[in-house]
């Protein structure tokens, strides 16, 4: 049992604002699991009612930019996981690089992302006023890339959020403000970017496997 | 609870409050006192409140002849989704957990303040900005979607400001997440030595079932928000079946979280009825083991039951049979909560007093709404009464009867606590008596209404109609003036009131062993709990 100085006076122990910490952001995800949820169920719902649509929608998405990206972001969580074990051995270098590739790594995989909206811009197939495509199922196939949009680009989101905490904590270490008695920022900035990992395992089959 | 002595250093200026921790308005505007916070959410949500309840008042006073007479049908649309969205949405839903729960939660765990005190007030300030959202969108023009929002009227024949309405609810939807998150963790992690989980008040278990609700099913109501404004945006068709769309999975979406939300709306107040009825009756809670669990079963089945509100839809007859069942199910932990209150008083030394003047309103007007819950929920007795009056009164006795009651009483009950101050007693009762009359004197009549075949949200009716939705306005000026009342009385009591000792109803109850007001960090020395919840003497 210890006290720093710097604890709020609600709290009696280190121990028991760390707790605290880990329980709230636990709770945190489950709102974004929910969150989420209402979208996979969307998608769920007009999978089983428009599979061709669905098909076809997928053929439009570009297979090895969702691959590659599925690879970068696990590497990503991958240095994500080094940096909490950095942290907890005091390797202050170390948890610098480390973050610095988790970061990287997502400013990657983001880069591709956009990449992969600007062919969709060129091929007309933003959904609004300008989308255009010939053929059978045209507001269904609207609608596999509407949730294609929707679902990535809110993932989108979530990355650029973890990108500045990644940033903050890089801040953090560099002002020595993180050590083995306090690796609590490193743990909740990595359960958080552990989630949005978990969120595109689960959109990488969905949207760009399902022609497969 | 037994606990320890808390030994606090005399001093001999005024003993240092809350209250009088800081005067400026910073002191109140960038506070972290969990109770300061709660005070800030009382003024607001009274605010809303206030409108709210006039846009009612003006559709009493249209329905008061048959003919359309005082507004045209469009602003009468636009007067009862004002009134929903910000009574459901901007009272109810924050009403007990951010006031009462805000100020008490931390004391009655023997807590110095709430596990995140910033969240907390970032909580508040963006419940402002979404309030402010959704007064823009009023005062611009006004929605006349009712407070579902369903599609189509909220996207393909949309004429309202309906997309800044519902940005105002999605920003207020964080508010609430962020509420629950907090009160979660505080009950986890902040309670005093020796409080265990069934020594627990069943306040406190009401607002942690409630809280469960708040982070689970607020998230799906902030992805169907965004999707409808995302469809309207992009013009696809997620709702709309021209493009493909389905406009009943929007009605899926909205009630498996406003079912719950309903839960939201009715938990915390039993859990103020709970704490009263032993005060006033100086008893044990009867079975309170079981009255704890049955907020958590009520928080579950709460997530089973959305179908019910779309029986008449085009959902499949077979879901309707089985959310009709689960349906019911929710008035078994329901009716056990309102057993245990009725043998809670059998041979208790009961004293009237306001608090439990209001609790006692709830449990009438709760079972009476609860009952016709039951029957709303079987099948071909809600065809018949499917948006008819019948709807509107049941769930006005269980939000009106039922949470208004309990947060009214909960504010009666812990005012000596919040202000260190009494109010006049007998004004109290005589306006709980004021509000129980008028508010049974205005929902009343609408049951009937509601099965003779009047139905809801339209400004004329049939003649034959007239009488009762004459008696049904008459109560509703009644009840405007129970509720007045209060906030004059309670107003004067704040800054004239009597002062008070740390326990004036002799509660157990560790927010009764402190100062009233309490100091800024709540207690001197953290007490340690040694005996179980409403240990209360045995009476002779």
């Amino acid at each position: 049992m210890s006290r720093a100085p710097s604890l709020p006076s609600h709290f009696s122990t280190v121990e028991q604002r760390s707790v605290a910490n880990h329980l709230g952001l636990w709770t945190f995800l489950a709102t974004e699991i929910l969150f989420f949820g209402g979208l996979f169920v969307c998608y769920t719902v007009y999978r089983i009612a428009y599979p061709a649509a669905f098909v076809a929608g997928s053929h439009h998405l570009n297979f090895w930019i969702g691959t590659i990206n599925t690879g970068v972001l696990l590497t990503s969580s991958l240095f994500m996981a080094l940096a909490d074990r950095a942290v907890k051995r005091d390797r202050r270098t170390a948890l610098r690089w480390c973050l610095l590739a988790t970061w990287l790594l997502g400013a990657v995989f983001l880069g591709l992302k956009f990449y992969e909206y600007g062919e969709k811009y060129h091929e007309h197939l933003i959904p609004g006023p300008n989308f255009q495509l010939n053929g059978p199922w045209k507001p269904q196939i609207e609608l596999f890339i509407f949730l294609y949009f929707t679902m990535t680009g809110l993932h989108a989101v979530h990355m650029i959020g973890g990108l500045t905490a990644l940033a903050w904590l890089l801040w953090q270490n560099h002002r020595g403000r993180l050590s083995p008695e306090h690796p609590a920022p490193v743990e909740m900035v990595g359960l958080y970017w552990h989630f949005v990992d978990c969120v595109w395992v689960f959109l990488y089959p969905l949207l760009y496997l399902i022609i497969r | 609870m037994i606990t320890e002595e808390i030994i606090a250093p005399r001093v001999p200026a005024p003993a240092p409050t809350y209250l009088n921790a800081g005067h400026t308005l910073r002191s109140w505007l960038c506070t972290l006192d969990h109770k300061r916070i709660g005070l800030l959410y009382l003024f607001t949500i009274t605010f809303f409140f206030v409108i709210a309840a006039v846009a009612a008042a003006l559709m009493r006073w249209e329905l008061l002849t048959p003919q359309p007479d005082l507004v045209t049908p469009d602003f009468y649309n636009r007067m009862f989704t004002l009134h929903g969205v910000l009574m459901v949405w901007f009272f109810l839903i924050p009403s007990i957990p951010t006031v009462l729960g805000n100020f008490i939660l931390p004391l009655m765990l023997g807590a110095r303040d709430v596990a995140f005190p910033r969240l907390n007030l970032a909580s508040w300030y963006i419940f402002v900005a979404g309030g402010l959202m959704a007064l823009y969108a009023i005062v611009a023009g006004g929605v006349d979607t009712g407070w579902t929002f369903y599609t189509p009227y909220s996207s393909t024949y949309s004429n309202g400001y309906v997309m800044m309405m519902a940005a105002g609810v999605f920003v207020a939807g964080f508010s609430s997440i962020f509420t629950g998150l907090n009160f979660i963790v505080t009950i986890h992690q902040l309670r005093a030595p020796g409080l265990t989980w069934f020594r627990l008040p069943l306040f406190v278990w009401s607002l942690y079932a409630t809280s469960l609700i708040l982070v689970l099913a607020t998230p799906v109501l902030a992805i169907t928000l965004l999707l409808i404004g995302l469809e309207r945006l992009c013009g696809v068709g997620v709702f709309d079946p021209k493009l493909g769309g389905d406009p009943l999975l929007f009605q899926h979406l909205f009630w498996f979280y406003s079912h719950p939300a309903v839960y939201i709306m009715i938990l915390p107040g039993m859990g103020v009825v709970s704490e009263t009825i032993a005060c006033f009756s100086r008893k044990r809670v009867f079975g309170y083991h079981v009255v704890a669990i049955a907020s958590l079963a009520i928080a579950a089945l709460g997530f089973l039951v959305w179908g019910h509100h779309m029986f008449v839809s085009s959902q499949s007859v077979y879901a309707g049979v089985v959310f009709s069942l689960l349906s019911f199910l929710v008035s078994v932990p329901s009716a056990i909560k309102v057993f245990n209150w009725t043998a809670t008083l059998h041979r208790g030394s009961i004293s009237f007093d306001t608090p439990l003047l209001y609790a006692l309103g709830f449990i009438g007007l709760f079972t009476i709404g609860g009952l016709t819950g039951v029957f709303l929920a079987t099948l071909p007795v809600d065809v018949r009464m499917h948006d008819t009056y019948f709807v509107i009164a049941h769930f006005h006795y269980v939000m009106v009867g039922g949470m208004v009651m309990g947060y009214l009483g909960g504010i009666h009950y812990w005012w000596p606590k919040i202000s260190g101050r009494l109010y006049h007693e007998w004004t109290a009762r005589v306006s709980a008596l004021i509000v129980f009359i008028g508010f049974n004197l205005t929902f009343f009549p609408q049951f009937i209404l509601g099965y003779l075949g009047m139905p809801r949200r339209v400004h004329m009716y049939a003649p034959e109609f007239q009488t009762l939705n004459v008696l049904s306005s008459a109560g509703a000026s009644i009840l405007g003036i129970g509720y007045i009342l209060p906030l004059v009385y309670l107003t004067w009591s704040f800054f004239h009131g009597p002062k008070v000792s740390s326990n004036p109803w002799d509660a157990t109850g560790l927010e009764w062993q402190t100062d009233s007001p309490p100091p800024e960090h709540n207690f001197a020395q953290i007490p340690v709990v040694t005996a179980e919840p409403y240990n209360y003497p045995p009476l002779a």
